[in-house]
């Protein structure tokens, strides 16, 4: 059923994000190049009265900070294509390294918050569309506007003082317990200490999808097709699943990969708030420490995972629907 | 089979700024169809008639307001009976493929009106009969052709085993050849013992297919006549928007009435057609003239002989 | 029958009347969230800064009369540090999502009448923003600034016009290829004319709806960025900081310090959605059933 068309589209599609991903890189090195934050200064932090002027100079030379912006930008980018993101002045080891392992910590949080706010989050759409305007309903939709306006660290920290302060259930932060070495760290310590920050994305994680399959579904009960469906004799949650999960699904899987951005968002600030050791951690560390390359390594990083998930959401739409296998629009 | 009596719905609706309104939309119906015979109502777009087939199929909206009483085989169509019977002894042919699921093939979305036995071997039989082949079954709504849609419609309603039919505008900007042939379907289902509701804006799809014809104006029924009675200058029609409708056709005189009807939102306490009507005297504007008998047919107006 | 149906629906009629129906209700929300703001506004410009100097006397209180959300280690009065801080993110959401708005505008409308690669140019200047988590953005551009209120102001302005973008473009090509447009065209009026007579008036608005639901965004983002450390400095009264401030303290039970700065924040916002939302249903003509 696939025919040429289709990987042609997938073909220009994936054109288009190296453009932007090569916009990025130029963006990016742009504005960090301006910043008024001195990377050296931010190095040396407060070792500053006991650095000299030759020193300095020696470790600006050392990461080429003496010469101008363009040829640096030449450079990084010539590195950058054979995929050497160049080396962290903070974590010292190559910025790939850093972020390959970080991401694996991350991708554990968010892939927790991801399916469970997935789930939770259709299942509630659907039953306050079928509930629509009942009381169920309005709690169901209360509440996803609600989470909507709550602010995620807000919420991390309420999570921290009533169940690891108050009831001493979880650990009050870090990735794994503190003084432990890491070949001791058990899957229960993990477990234990990514529970909090999982939850906190997956509960402000609902709102969105929920309130999505809410609407879709209210929609697809007030078409045409579901008209003529209880014209034809069918009804209640037979008629749900044959015509209404079936025009709903695709569009709530499509939007929980969209959803990719405000996910790596989330949990950046679910990490500082538990000191979960992450890329979201990392980002705001690079960021504070002036620790430039690993800064332009996240922030293409995190490009690449946003665009990755669009993409994938793209791909999913054309392959499963029928009027896009066609390459119509609809 | 199916008498309507005194049917009525209305809407609750939103003005402009903060107020509500209660609008009428189908007013004082009343028909009839029997056994065999084709029944269609004609009225300008936005009349109020799918909600007719809705009633009757039990299907209205929820903020819909309904009152009157509906008979089906000499007995009260309930709520329940009509979850009992749509889908098997009444169906429903809807205006366009739009009706269809978008998602789901449309062999298994026609499987679904069959009630039981054999479902599949009875879809592919109905199919045969209106000349689908079997490459039709898994094709999408969005990829049949319009003649096809048709077919699947006609087929889809026929294959529950249907003794009465609602079509509400089964022919929407379709092909001429097409839309014979649909008509074509409805007549030879009416000859095998059918009753058919045909719902349409068109007098011309009307006059081709039914036995009679009841003419809807603003909501309200304002004349019932066999069809033989569309002849000549319409001396034997009975109400004078029906003598206008008739001579404003290409084949006639080709002479439009001046004026507009009325819509829903402004309450008319008169006969609604009064402000076009040469005939208006004082009556027509305090009062709406009921429905009566007059020559074989039933005609709302005072004037009328 | 039509005079029963007629008397019995306007009984009903009587029966709704006094009663609120969903527009008076929807009125009276926005009106009961605007108060809240305002609230905040007042009270911060009456609150004196002598309640938020440093006062070891009176620290690490819980709440109390006096001091309703308690005080913090130094002695701070932290109801008046929290609306102080509200007042200011406030001021800043304004101007952030105000110049958010005014981009929208120019590139939705730019994208609609400039003809096809300037339009090509819009999207996929979208696509490259909506690719970089918000956030991230914002660590970025907020780096490049060197933090403050500059950096925030400049990072949600930059990160939010994104899908207000998109609706405005859409809106603009659906007006002109209106009628009265067209005519307007044909009787030799300037492309220019058009766009300030016929286009822009139609879209007010969505640019005031696009406001005020980007508002709450706004707020959220520069409290988030304050509270990673990117945002206004620690010197300032802003929600951010209270809240990572706070985050030293939890462990010793001094729940107020982040509890109910949160929660003000979170009222704040609310109410700025809620207003937005409603205001959003009050001019959709798709609304008026029901």
């Amino acid at each position: 059923m696939i025919n040429t068309s289709f990987f042609k589209l997938i073909l220009m599609k994936i054109l288009r994000v190296l453009s932007l991903l090569m916009a990025l890189c130029f963006i990016s090195f742009f504005l960090v190049s301006h910043s008024p934050i001195d990377p050296v200064q931010a190095y040396v932090g407060a070792d500053m009265t006991r650095v000299g002027a030759e020193q300095r100079d020696q470790i600006a030379k050392h990461w080429g900070l003496d010469k101008p912006p363009v040829e640096r930008f030449l450079l990084w980018g010539k590195s950058i294509l054979k995929g050497d993101m160049g080396t962290s002045m903070i974590y010292r080891s190559p910025v790939s390294e850093v972020i390959k392992q970080r991401f694996l910590a991350s991708l554990a949080l968010m892939g927790i918050a991801w399916i469970l706010s997935g789930i939770l989050g259709f299942i509630m759409g659907i039953i306050a569309a079928m509930m629509n305007g009942s009381w169920i309903d309005k709690i169901i939709k209360w509440y996803s506007l609600t989470l909507a306006s709550t602010p995620t660290f807000w919420l991390g920290l309420l999570l921290l003082m009533v169940l690891s302060v108050k009831f001493g259930w979880f650990p009050i932060g870090m990735g794994v317990p503190a003084g432990v070495l890491a070949e001791e760290v058990t899957l229960a310590n993990r477990i234990n200490h990514i529970i909090l920050p999982a939850l906190t994305l997956s509960i402000t994680g609902v709102a969105n999808i929920a309130l999505h399959t809410r609407q879709k579904l209210i929609d697809v009960l007030e078409s045409d097709y579901i008209l003529y469906a209880r014209a034809k004799g069918e009804s209640g949650f037979k008629l749900l699943l044959r015509h209404g999960l079936r025009n709903i699904a695709l569009p709530a899987v499509t939007l929980q990969f969209a959803s990719l951005s405000e996910l790596f968002g989330g949990s950046v600030l679910a990490e500082q708030v538990f000191s979960y050791p992450g890329l979201g951690q990392a980002t705001v560390q690079a960021g504070l420490r002036g620790d430039l390359p690993l800064l332009l390594g996240i922030v293409l990083f995190s490009a690449l995972f946003v665009f990755s998930g669009n993409l994938i959401a793209d791909i999913i739409y054309k392959l499963v629907d029928p009027r896009l296998k066609e390459g119509k629009s609809i | 089979m199916l008498e309507v009596n005194n049917l009525s719905i209305s809407f609750i609706q939103y003005e402009k700024g903060l107020k509500q309104k209660t609008i009428q939309v189908i007013s004082d119906l009343n028909i009839k169809i029997s056994k065999g015979e084709i029944l269609a109502i004609v009225g300008s777009s936005g009349s109020g008639k799918s909600l007719l087939a809705h009633a009757i199929l039990g299907i209205l909206p929820k903020n819909a307001l309904m009152s009157g009483t509906i008979l089906y085989d000499g007995r009260e169509l309930t709520t329940k009976r009509q979850k009992k019977l749509r889908g098997n002894e009444i169906a429903f042919i809807p205006q366009s493929v739009n009706f269809l699921d978008p998602l789901m093939k449309v062999g298994s979305q026609v499987r679904s009106s069959v009630s039981a036995g054999e479902k599949k071997e009875k879809q592919r039989k109905i199919f045969d009969r209106y000349s689908l082949d079997s490459r039709t079954d898994s094709l999408f709504p969005f990829q049949l052709s319009g003649g096809m849609a048709r077919r699947v419609l006609v087929a889809s309603a026929v294959v529950g085993g249907a003794k009465l039919i609602v079509a509400d505008e089964p022919t929407p900007g379709l092909h001429p050849e097409v839309v014979n042939e649909t008509l074509g379907h409805l007549r030879e289902l009416a000859n095998q013992g059918c009753a058919i509701l045909l719902i349409t804006h068109d007098i011309g799809t009307a006059l081709n297919v039914a036995d009679s014809i009841a003419v809807f104006y603003s909501g309200i029924t304002i004349e019932i006549s066999p069809v033989s009675d569309f002849s000549g200058k319409g001396e034997s029609l009975r109400h004078p928007y029906t003598k206008a409708l008739w001579n404003a056709l290409p084949q006639n005189d080709f002479n439009p009435i001046d004026g507009f009807q009325p819509s829903h939102i402004e309450q008319h306490s008169g006969c609604p057609f009064n402000s076009r009507c040469t005939f208006k005297s004082s009556e027509c504007v305090s009062k709406l003239p009921l429905i009566r008998d007059v020559r074989f047919g039933k005609v709302r107006c005072y004037h009328a002989t | 029958m039509t005079e029963i149906l007629t008397v019995l629906s306007k009984k009903k009629f009587i029966n709704i009347l006094p009663k609120l129906n969903r527009r008076h209700s929807t009125l009276l929300r926005v009106t009961f969230s605007s108060l809240i703001l305002l609230c905040i506004i007042a009270a911060s410009m009456l609150l004196s800064n002598d309640r938020i100097a440093t006062n070891f006397d009176l620290k690490n209180l819980p709440p109390s009369m006096a001091h309703p959300f308690g005080t913090d280690w130094l002695g701070r009065d932290m109801f008046t540090r929290t609306i102080k801080g509200l007042s200011l993110s406030i001021y800043i959401g304004i101007i952030a999502s105000l110049s958010s708005v005014i981009i929208a505008l120019i590139l939705g409308m730019g994208a609609a009448t400039l003809g096809k690669a300037f339009d090509t140019f819009v999207t996929w200047l979208v696509d490259l923003f909506l690719g970089m988590p918000h956030l991230v953005a914002l660590i970025l551009i907020a780096f490049t600034v060197g933090g403050g209120a500059k950096g925030v102001i400049i990072g949600v302005a930059c990160t939010h016009w994104t899908s207000l973008t998109r609706v405005i473009r859409a809106e603009v090509l659906q007006l002109r290829s209106a009628e009265f447009v067209q005519i307007s065209r044909q009787m030799g009026k300037k492309p220019l004319w058009i766009a300030i007579h016929h286009i822009l008036p139609h879209l007010v608005p969505q640019f005031f709806i696009g406001f005020v639901l980007l508002f709450p965004h706004a707020i959220l983002h520069e409290a988030s960025i304050t509270f990673l450390g990117f945002g206004l400095s620690p010197h300032k009264p802003a929600i951010g900081v209270i809240l990572s401030e706070s985050m030293k303290y939890l462990s010793t039970g001094m729940w107020w310090l982040a509890f109910f700065p949160g929660l003000l924040l979170f009222v704040t916002v609310r109410a700025f959605d809620s207003i937005g939302e409603n205001l959003r249903l009050l001019f959709d003509p798709h609304n008026a059933h029901e």
